[in-house]
């Protein structure tokens, strides 16, 4: 911190580089197009320039970093109009409630047949595009907290202080998203493998 | 425990945030439960698997600018 405020460029360049990866997929949760990712992470960066100085250390860099970087992009994807994915009611089933036994059968609430053991779930560039796709179609909320946790690895503390949610919220958009994602592939793989 | 029960604690369990009764129900289920135990596995690949997207990164032109601005902004007195 205190060598960014001595203009130390080579601590600059090394945070641009290692944060902007993660910063330009957050993005992505808000905004249209790849363009206008990297369009905020610009501003982002300009706006940590300009305010550095300014920058008390109440949270840690990152998630000041972060902050920024998740209001510009929600700015602009208002501007944008974009069309965001509707996700279903938070209390409603994860796993579709006909995979399970109806009250008339002899195990109720149990599978009707298992899923697949996942031995087979081999990654291929396939599977890597197939992923992005599933993370467009998730609902705004749910695709930033996961693209935190899950891609970008950042623990639930600091996703929780970045987007300004509680524990129990985070840990449900992030549920719904996993689950979200997995029955994807899941489905990829029962027809490539089945 | 119910498998239908079992799908919606699995977050909780991998956070370690389950109260210890529903943990407890919850490892119970898991012993006997071949179905849910690869739902739990799927699960586990799903979040391995999102860990190895290949990162994106900034255009180089992009990156140029954001250098220069960082030179030339002048350092608070």
């Amino acid at each position: 911190m205190q060598r960014l405020r001595q203009r130390d460029e080579a601590v600059f360049a090394l945070l641009l580089d290692t944060w902007s990866r993660g910063m330009l997929r957050a993005a992505r949760a808000y905004v249209a197009s790849d363009q206008s990712a990297e369009d905020v992470v610009q501003d982002t960066w300009l706006a940590v320039v300009r305010g550095i100085d300014r920058f008390e250390g109440r949270s840690s860099l990152r998630t000041w970093v972060y902050r920024i970087l998740v209001n510009l992009a929600k700015t602009r994807g208002v501007r944008e109009g974009r069309t965001v994915p509707v996700g279903l009611p938070d209390d409603s089933p994860t796993v579709d409630p006909a995979r399970f036994q109806g009250p008339d059968d002899r195990y109720p609430g149990h599978w009707r047949a298992f899923p697949a053991s996942p031995e087979s779930w081999v990654l291929s560039r396939e599977v890597h595009s197939l992923l992005d796709r599933a993370l467009a179609g998730l609902p705004e909320r749910q695709r930033i907290v996961i693209t935190l946790r899950d891609v970008e690895g950042y623990t639930s503390e600091e996703v929780c202080s970045i987007l300004e949610i509680s524990a129990a919220n985070q840990r449900v958009l992030l549920h719904r998203a996993r689950a979200a994602v997995r029955g994807r592939l899941e489905e990829y793989f029962e027809e490539v493998a089945p | 425990m119910d498998c239908d029960e079992f799908v919606e604690l699995v977050t909780g369990y991998l956070e370690g945030t389950l109260d210890p009764d529903a943990e407890r129900r919850f490892v119970a289920h898991l012993a006997e439960c071949d179905g849910c135990d690869r739902y739990l596995e799927q699960m586990r690949q799903t979040i391995a698997s999102l860990g190895t997207l290949p990162p994106e990164s900034l255009s180089g032109a992009a990156r140029d600018r954001l250098l220069n601005a960082f030179r030339d902004w002048p350092r608070a007195s």
